[in-house]
């Protein structure tokens, strides 16, 4: 009892911030309910990225591999992945709520017929898990029941986990996928080409709103400031709805969830949406020429201000810094 | 094609929610109750697909309390063809909703589920994937664009750092995100029509499924509150601050 299997993520043989963050609750979590924390890793051939995920403390990974496995389809890899959890006889498994987290861990939640908490915040002592709702206005104490169950976690409420002394053991297995569980097929993923840091790993975020006016005013007001900050770009649902800006931008209750150091919010008013995905920032700067905007009551520091005169103000005044 | 679209009735984006004293609940006093905005997309999108074929019926269904007509009638007068109210008084998690609307879908044999992403109130997302792998169907959340063609389903899906193509065999489950349509307003006449559409009332209790929750929430309590902070004067004083006050750049 107690045993949590974390299911990791990878691009190339790279672990993203968001896969550290598992590992990091799910070692947490096993320590409160007693058990040990183990991980897999699935996909065509995992021995590289199974090595290195081996460093971050887990007591074993599991290199899960089958050749139907190498592109992230939901079907195949609940069958696959559904198969090892009964097989391991874990109490919970866990991923970050990433894409491929919200898509995934559902299905197995119902292949397994086990209770899922989605995004949880903190993990209570008393087998309670603490869990945002309606926006993060309220947090919710759930509990689950069962031999087994699904939680994912939101990547800002975790640190990841740092390198641990030693590597633990990796074992390889070879998945078992039912031909009518790959009836999914993977067309293309066209990534949207930037240099600039991802936003849920950015230390600095640089969100523009529909106070932007225009997808063309993003790329000539807000992006120098972006840039000449090394900041992740980010956007206002409003401003993806007006077609400024694609929609893995978006922050908020239904975007991306961030916690930057410091979160920059120019033209952005501050729907409770939007708050949801930004307000657990360490420091919060607000640009917005109306004085009443509700983003001014989370901002650290308000700018009442022309986002189109103070901002490249901004950019000028970083640029002397930079000098001085 | 016949698509059934589960809709869920939550309270309007732009409320402020309060959480109870006691932690029991939300206050719902002064709430504005609608359809899940994710789901209006999902009836808009259906709509679209039956025009497009230029047949086809669209069924809606909701899981909740008789009051929950309301958000129903909206999506008849949206223009979907009828609807079907499984009346529930108790408390049920996403495991149940996913099997009594499965139960539906078992009965009712439509080709195609919509449904949105996720519900503003409980913020869960997982019923649509719940569903898809309990009829053994293919699925595809956080759909941008829908592409139908012999018997075929193409479907991009909004993804992190991009755009995510896949594609399946019908029956499916897709789930809706924001950029998939602007969902229309009903329109006068179409309010008077979904008075005589059909909206079939069923008790959960009578289908024959385990429905006791298996996550329970035990209290909610309202997070704690960000402060504001200060005003600045000019874009040269906020920098300054950026730097020598709160030390992040």
């Amino acid at each position: 009892m107690g045993d949590v299997l974390v299911i990791a993520e990878y691009q190339g043989d790279r672990f993203p911030k968001t896969t550290l963050v598992a590992v990091n609750a799910g070692l947490e979590l096993a320590k409160k309910r007693g058990g040990s924390c183990l991980a897999v890793i699935a996909g065509e051939a995992v021995d590289a990225p199974a090595a290195e995920l081996a460093k971050y403390g887990v007591a074993k990974v599991i290199a899960l591999e089958n050749p139907a496995l190498k592109n992230y389809l939901a079907d195949a890899w609940t069958d696959a992945l559904a198969a090892l959890i009964k097989k391991l006889g874990v109490e919970y498994v866990l991923a970050t709520a990433t894409a491929t987290g919200k898509d995934l861990m559902p299905r197995i939640a119902a292949r397994l017929e086990a209770p899922m908490a989605s995004e949880i915040v903190e993990i209570g002592d008393d087998d309670t898990l603490i869990r945002p709702m309606y926006a993060g206005n309220v947090l919710a104490t759930v509990e689950m029941e069962g031999p087994v169950k699904v939680v994912t976690v939101r990547a800002t409420a975790f640190d990841a986990a740092p390198p641990a002394g030693n590597a633990a053991p990796v074992e390889k297995v070879a998945a078992e996928i039912a031909p009518d569980a790959s009836r999914m097929q993977f067309v293309a993923f066209n990534q949207t080409k930037s240099d600039r840091p991802q936003l849920t790993e950015a230390r600095i975020v640089v969100s523009g709103g529909r106070g932007l006016r225009s997808g063309e005013n993003f790329k000539t007001v807000l992006e120098p400031l972006v840039d000449e900050l090394g900041a992740a770009m980010g956007a206002s649902r409003a401003a993806v709805d007006a077609g400024f800006v694609p929609n893995d931008l978006q922050v908020g209750q239904t975007g991306k969830v961030v916690a930057p150091e410091l979160y920059v919010a120019v033209g952005i008013s501050g729907a409770i949406q939007h708050l949801a995905g930004m307000k657990d920032s360490k420091t919060i700067v607000a640009v917005n020429k109306d004085p009443d905007a509700p983003i001014f009551t989370v901002a650290d520091y308000g700018l009442v201000a022309d986002l189109f005169k103070a901002v490249p103000e901004m950019v000028d005044e970083l640029k002397k810094l930079k000098h001085s | 094609m016949k698509i059934l679209v589960p809709v869920k009735r939550v309270p309007d984006p732009a409320t402020t929610i309060r959480v109870l004293p006691d932690g029991s609940g939300i206050a719902t006093d002064n709430i504005k109750w609608v359809i899940n905005p994710f789901d209006e997309i999902a009836i808009e999108e259906a709509l679209r697909i039956k025009e497009k074929q230029g047949s086809g019926e669209v069924v809606l269904c909701s899981i909740g309390q008789a009051s929950w007509q309301e958000q129903l009638r909206t999506g008849l007068a949206m223009g979907a063809d009828r609807a079907i109210l499984v009346k529930s008084e108790q408390p049920l998690d996403t495991l149940a909703i996913a099997r009594i609307l499965v139960k539906i879908v078992k009965d009712d044999q439509p080709e195609l589920v919509i449904i949105g992403k996720q519900a503003i109130d409980d913020d869960s997302n997982q019923v649509g994937q719940m569903m898809a792998e309990m009829l053994g169907w293919p699925q595809a959340t956080f759909a941008s664009k829908i592409e139908l063609a012999d018997g075929k389903c193409t479907v991009t899906r909004e993804v992190d750092g991009g755009l995510e193509t896949i594609a399946f065999p019908l029956p499916a489950v897709v789930t809706t995100d924001l950029r998939l349509n602007e969902p229309r307003y009903a329109s006068l006449p179409g309010i008077m029509k979904a008075r005589k559409k059909e909206l079939k009332e069923i008790a959960a209790e009578s289908l024959g499924l385990d429905l006791a929750p298996r996550l329970k929430v035990k209290r909610l309590t309202a997070p704690p509150k960000r402060e504001a902070g200060r005003k600045v004067e000019s874009p040269a004083d906020l920098i300054a601050l950026l730097h020598s006050d709160a030390k992040v750049i």
